[in-house]
C-alpha cells in the first residue's frame, strides 16, 4: 500500500455525526468556519436514531410548576451528585430552547391535546415533571433527520463512511485528524484548526449490549492517545430493559417510554416486585402500594389528569435507571427470572391494543418482527444491557474544550454532565446543548488561528505502517474472535456488580488481549473490509476497557452506574472526587481530582426542591 | 435450527458472482445473523452495512430471494428447511462491494429539496391530527428499497430526471407541514419528474416503515402538481388577470 492520501482543510472539523456532531458543525458553519463532518456509517444511521423515548427539556407545556432549577435537581440526584454541577445547570437552561429550535427547524414532535397544541411532553424515570418532549418512540430518528437536512443546506462537507484513526497534533494543540475511508481503504488527512470529538459510546465492548458497531469507544481513545484527560470511566449505565430472548436480539432496547405509558415489571411469581426497591433517595417520592400506582396510573396516564392535583405518587417502575437495573438484576439472580434469564414487563394488560400501537408504535414491530411477541397480548421478556457510557474526555462545561488545545467533545464521549447515572431523555438534550457549544467555541478557537497548524509527514507514513499492520501479520487470528473475547472479558470484569479480584483479572485479561491484538490478520485487502475495520477498533476498544478497570479500581464505593460488590455503600471521600485517567508514557496513569463544589444557590435548588429530604443529600454525600 | 445454506453475491464493480455458505444457525436468527456469522468464522472481509440491527436505521438493505427488504428485519425460520437463501445487493445503485452499494446519488437528490421555512410569524401551536399526517412521512428510515424497487429508476435508469419514492415522501413532508411557506411544485414537476411515477405502489410494498407512500405523499403531489399546471381553469383565470 503507498503512503499517498487524499487530503482536505478545514477551520473546524468534527469527527461523528450523531446528533451532538451534526449539531455542532451546524453552529461551527453558522459562525462563518469552513466545516467538515466526518462520519463513520452513512449521514443519517449513527446511534442517535435508536433513541426513543424523547428529549428532555423543562417546557413546562403540560406542567407548569416544571423550571430548569428542578430540572438540574433531578439531574443531579439522578446522577448521585457525581455530576459536573455546571454541566448540569447549563444543560437545564439551555434544554428547552434548543428543542423549541429544532421544532422552528422542521422537527415535529407530538402535541398536547390540550387544545393548545403546544409540544407534549411525557413522564420518564427520574423526572419529577411530565418532561420529554417526544415523537411517538422514534425520537432520536426525528431528531437526526431534523439535524441532517438542516446540516446538508448549511455548506457544511460531510465525510461519509470513513474512520478516524488518530488524532494529529502539533506540538500540544490540535493539528488534524488522519484516517481511511472505507470503501477504497485510501487513507485521508484533515487538517483542522480545532477538532470536536462526538464519537458515541462504547456499547460494543460488551457482550450484551444496545449499541451499533459504531458505538466502539473511537472518540475516548482517540483523545486519549492525543493527551486528553478522560474522567468518570467507571460510571457505564446499564439499561434495565434490553431484549433477552431469541438470542440473536439479546440486548436490543425497549424503550422506557414501555414503562413511562404505564407498563409494569413483574417476575415469574406475578409480583410486581419494584415496589422493594425503592432507595431512600426516592423514597415518599414513589407509590409504596400497586393500589396507590394504579390510582396514579389511571388519572394521569390514561384520564390525563394534570399531575399536580394528583395526590398519589407516581409507579416505582419509573424510578433512575440505575435503580431499576440492579432491582430487575437482583430478582433474576434470586430465582424469580424467566428461563431466558429476565423478568416481565406487561403493557398488554395495562393499555389497549390500539394504544399500545399508536404510542409504542416501533416497539409492537421490534417485538413482533424479532420475537414473534405480540406485546399487546403477552408480556415482553427483558433484562439489563449495556447502553451508555457517562464518563469521557474530561471538558470545560463552558467551552466543551478538553485539556489539549483545541480539541473539544460533546455528547455521549464528553464525561460530567450526568455523574454517575443519566436519565432517560437527557441524553438528546446534551447532545444539542453541548454540540452547539463545542461547535460554538471551536469556531472561535479556530478562528484566533491565523494558520493551519502542521502536521508532520513522517508521523502519517507510521500511521499507515500501523493501519497496514494486519495485512502484514500472517497467520495470526481472526478479529472478530479478539473482539468476542474482549466483550467476555469486559461483561465479567466490569460489568454491572464489580470486585477487586475480578478487576484485578480483568486487566490481566487486556493485557493477553494486547498482544494477541499485535499479531491480528486481515484477509483480502483495504477494500471495504469489515474484518480489518474490527482489527483496527481493536486498539481503541482495549485503550477504553483499560480505562473503565482501572478507574472502577479506583473508586471504592458504589454509586449510579458503578456497583461494586466490596464498597457497596456511598463514601463521603470519593463523593467529593471523580477519577480521571491519563497517558502517561506508555502507561496509563489514574489521579483523584476534587468535584467542583456546588455555589451556593445551587445547593439552595436542590435543599429546597420539590420532595426531597435533606438526609438524602447527606447519604448520597455519604455523611448520612 | 441446524445448518443453513446461503448463497451471496461477492464482488465489486468490476463483476464477481455468487458464492455459498453452510452456516450453522441458532434460535431467532435473522439474515443479518447469518451475514454477521461468515464474516465472524468464514469470510472476515465480506461487505455489508448495518448500524441497529432493528429495523431503525435502514442501512441493511438488500435483495432477499430476489425481495428488496432489511436483513436484520428478515427472519431465518421465514424460509423452508433446506431453502438455499439468495442474498444480493440493491439493484438499482452502482456497487461498491459485496452487499454494499453507492448510495450517493440520494444524498444528492436530497440536497435540491428547499428545507423547512416556516412561515413568518408562525405561531408554534397546531393540533396533533396535522402532526399525524406530517408524521407519517417523518417515520422513513431511508433505508432506499423504494428507490431499488421503483422501475423508473431500476429498470429505466432516470436518475437525471426522477427523484424516486423517497424524496417524494420528504418533499410530502414539507409540502404538507401546517407552518412551510414554501412551494415546491415546480420542482416536483420539472427536476423531479413525478409525472414519470405511474403509480404501481411497488414502493409502498416494500416500506419497511408501511408508511402510505403512493397514496398519502406520491398522489396528493401529483394532485398539487396537476392543480398548478393543468386546471383548465386556472389556466383560463390565469388568462384573464394576464398572468
Amino acid at each position: 500500500m503507498s503512503d499517498s492520501y487524499q487530503s482536505f482543510e478545514y477551520d473546524v472539523l468534527v469527527i461523528g455525526a450523531g446528533g451532538a456532531g451534526l449539531r455542532a458543525a451546524i453552529e461551527a458553519s453558522a459562525a462563518g468556519c469552513k466545516t467538515g463532518l466526518v462520519c463513520k456509517s452513512l449521514l443519517g444511521k449513527a446511534h442517535t436514531v435508536m433513541a426513543e423515548g424523547g428529549i428532555a427539556a423543562a417546557l413546562a407545556t403540560v406542567d407548569s410548576r416544571d423550571s430548569w432549577q428542578q430540572h438540574f435537581v433531578d439531574s443531579m440526584i439522578g446522577g448521585n451528585l457525581g455530576n459536573h454541577w455546571r454541566m448540569a445547570q447549563i444543560h437545564a437552561q439551555q434544554a428547552p430552547d434548543r428543542v423549541r429550535e429544532l421544532e422552528k427547524w422542521g422537527a415535529v414532535f407530538d402535541r398536547t391535546t390540550d387544545g393548545k397544541g403546544n409540544i407534549n411532553v411525557r413522564h420518564f424515570g427520574g423526572h419529577t415533571y411530565k418532561r420529554l418532549a417526544h415523537v411517538g418512540d422514534r425520537t432520536g430518528l426525528e431528531l437526526i433527520r431534523t439535524l441532517q437536512d438542516k446540516g446538508v443546506h448549511s455548506g457544511i462537507d460531510v465525510h461519509m463512511e470513513c474512520t478516524i484513526y488518530a488524532l494529529l497534533k502539533d506540538g500540544d494543540r490540535i493539528a488534524g485528524a488522519y484516517g481511511y475511508f472505507r470503501e477504497t481503504g485510501r487513507p485521508v488527512l484533515f487538517k483542522a484548526k480545532s477538532v470536536v470529538v462526538s464519537t458515541g459510546g462504547i456499547g460494543k465492548l460488551f457482550f450484551i449490549n444496545s449499541n451499533s458497531w459504531e458505538c466502539a469507544g473511537d472518540g475516548f481513545a482517540l483523545s486519549y492517545l492525543a493527551g486528553a484527560e478522560l474522567c468518570d470511566m467507571e460510571y457505564i449505565q446499564f439499561h434495565p430493559t434490553g431484549m433477552v430472548w431469541p438470542p440473536s436480539v439479546r440486548g436490543i432496547l425497549i424503550t422506557e417510554g414501555v414503562r413511562g405509558e404505564g407498563g409494569v415489571l413483574k417476575n415469574t411469581k406475578g409480583e410486581r416486585f419494584m415496589f422493594k426497591y425503592i432507595p431512600p433517595k426516592y423514597q415518599g417520592k414513589y407509590a409504596e402500594t400497586e393500589a396507590e400506582a394504579d390510582i396514579w396510573f389511571k388519572k394521569v396516564v390514561i384520564d390525563g389528569v394534570k399531575e399536580d392535583t394528583v395526590t398519589e405518587r407516581k409507579p416505582p417502575e419509573l424510578m433512575s435507571r440505575d435503580v431499576v437495573a440492579r432491582a430487575l438484576w437482583n430478582e433474576i439472580k434470586e430465582g424469580r427470572g424467566t428461563e431466558h434469564g429476565g423478568v416481565f414487563l406487561d403493557i398488554a394488560t395495562r393499555r389497549s391494543a390500539e394504544d399500545i400501537k399508536k404510542k409504542l408504535p416501533s416497539m409492537y414491530h421490534q417485538f413482533k418482527q424479532l420475537a414473534d411477541v405480540d406485546i399487546t397480548k403477552v408480556p415482553m421478556e427483558t433484562g439489563p444491557t449495556c447502553h451508555y457510557m457517562m464518563g469521557g474526555v474530561k471538558v470545560d462545561p463552558e467551552t466543551q474544550m478538553s485539556n489539549v488545545p483545541g480539541l473539544f467533545a460533546a455528547g455521549e464521549c464528553a464525561a460530567g454532565m450526568h455523574g454517575s447515572n443519566r436519565l432517560g431523555g437527557n441524553s438528546l438534550s446534551d447532545l444539542v446543548v453541548f454540540g452547539k457549544l463545542a461547535g460554538e467555541h471551536a469556531a472561535i478557537y479556530a478562528k484566533k488561528l491565523k494558520d493551519f497548524p502542521k502536521v508532520d509527514d513522517a508521523q502519517l507514513k507510521g500511521l499507515n505502517k500501523e493501519m497496514n499492520q494486519p495485512f502484514e501479520n500472517q497467520n495470526g487470528e481472526v478479529s472478530y474472535k479478539i473482539l468476542a473475547n474482549l466483550q467476555h472479558i469486559m461483561e465479567k470484569g466490569a460489568g454491572m456488580f464489580r470486585e477487586e479480584p475480578t478487576m484485578e483479572q480483568c486487566l490481566k485479561d487486556l493485557e493477553g488481549l494486547k498482544e494477541r491484538v499485535k499479531k491480528v490478520t486481515a484477509e483480502g485487502n483495504r477494500m471495504f473490509n469489515p474484518g480489518w475495520h474490527v482489527a483496527l477498533d481493536l486498539r481503541n476498544m482495549l485503550a477504553v476497557g483499560e480505562a473503565i478497570v482501572r478507574a472502577a479500581k479506583e473508586r471504592k464505593e458504589s454509586r449510579g452506574g458503578h456497583t461494586r460488590t466490596d464498597f457497596t455503600g456511598y463514601s463521603k471521600e470519593f463523593a467529593k472526587k471523580r477519577v480521571v485517567v491519563r497517558k502517561k508514557g506508555a502507561g496509563m496513569e489514574v489521579i483523584r481530582e476534587d468535584l467542583p463544589q456546588i455555589p451556593k444557590e445551587l445547593e439552595e435548588e436542590l435543599v429546597n426542591a420539590h420532595m426531597l429530604k435533606p438526609e438524602i443529600l447527606k447519604q448520597l454525600r455519604g455523611e448520612a | 435450527m441446524g445448518k443453513v445454506h446461503l448463497r451471496v453475491y461477492r464482488g465489486n464493480s468490476e463483476g464477481g458472482q455468487l458464492r455459498d455458505y453452510e452456516v450453522e444457525a441458532e434460535e431467532g436468527m435473522v439474515v443479518l445473523d447469518v451475514i454477521h456469522k461468515i464474516q465472524a468464522t468464514q469470510s472476515s472481509d465480506l461487505a455489508c452495512r448495518w448500524n441497529c440491527k432493528a429495523g431503525k436505521c435502514g442501512s441493511c438493505s438488500a435483495e432477499i430471494n430476489g425481495k428488496p427488504r432489511l436483513m436484520c428485519m428478515t427472519r431465518m425460520n421465514e424460509f423452508k428447511e433446506g431453502e438455499v437463501i439468495t442474498v444480493m445487493p440493491m439493484k438499482t445503485f452502482p456497487l461498491m462491494k459485496d452487499l454494499a452499494t453507492d448510495v450517493s446519488w440520494n444524498y444528492e437528490v436530497n440536497k435540491k429539496i428547499p428545507p423547512f421555512t416556516p412561515v413568518e410569524g408562525a405561531v408554534w401551536q397546531w393540533e396533533q391530527e396535522d402532526a399525524d399526517r406530517v408524521q407519517e412521512f417523518r417515520k422513513c428510515i431511508e433505508c432506499f428499497l423504494c428507490q431499488d424497487t421503483c422501475h423508473v429508476l431500476r429498470d429505466h435508469d432516470k436518475m437525471t430526471k426522477f427523484a424516486g419514492p423517497r424524496f417524494f415522501v420528504r418533499t410530502a413532508s414539507l409540502e404538507m407541514h401546517p407552518l412551510d411557506a414554501l412551494d415546491r411544485t415546480e420542482l416536483l414537476k420539472q427536476e423531479h419528474g413525478i409525472g414519470l411515477c405511474n403509480i404501481t405502489k411497488c414502493c409502498t410494498e416494500v416500506c419497511p416503515e408501511s408508511i402510505h407512500i403512493t397514496d398519502n405523499a406520491i398522489i396528493p403531489l401529483k394532485e398539487r402538481v396537476v392543480d398548478k399546471y393543468y386546471d383548465p381553469l386556472r389556466i383560463l383565470w390565469n388568462k384573464i388577470l394576464g398572468k
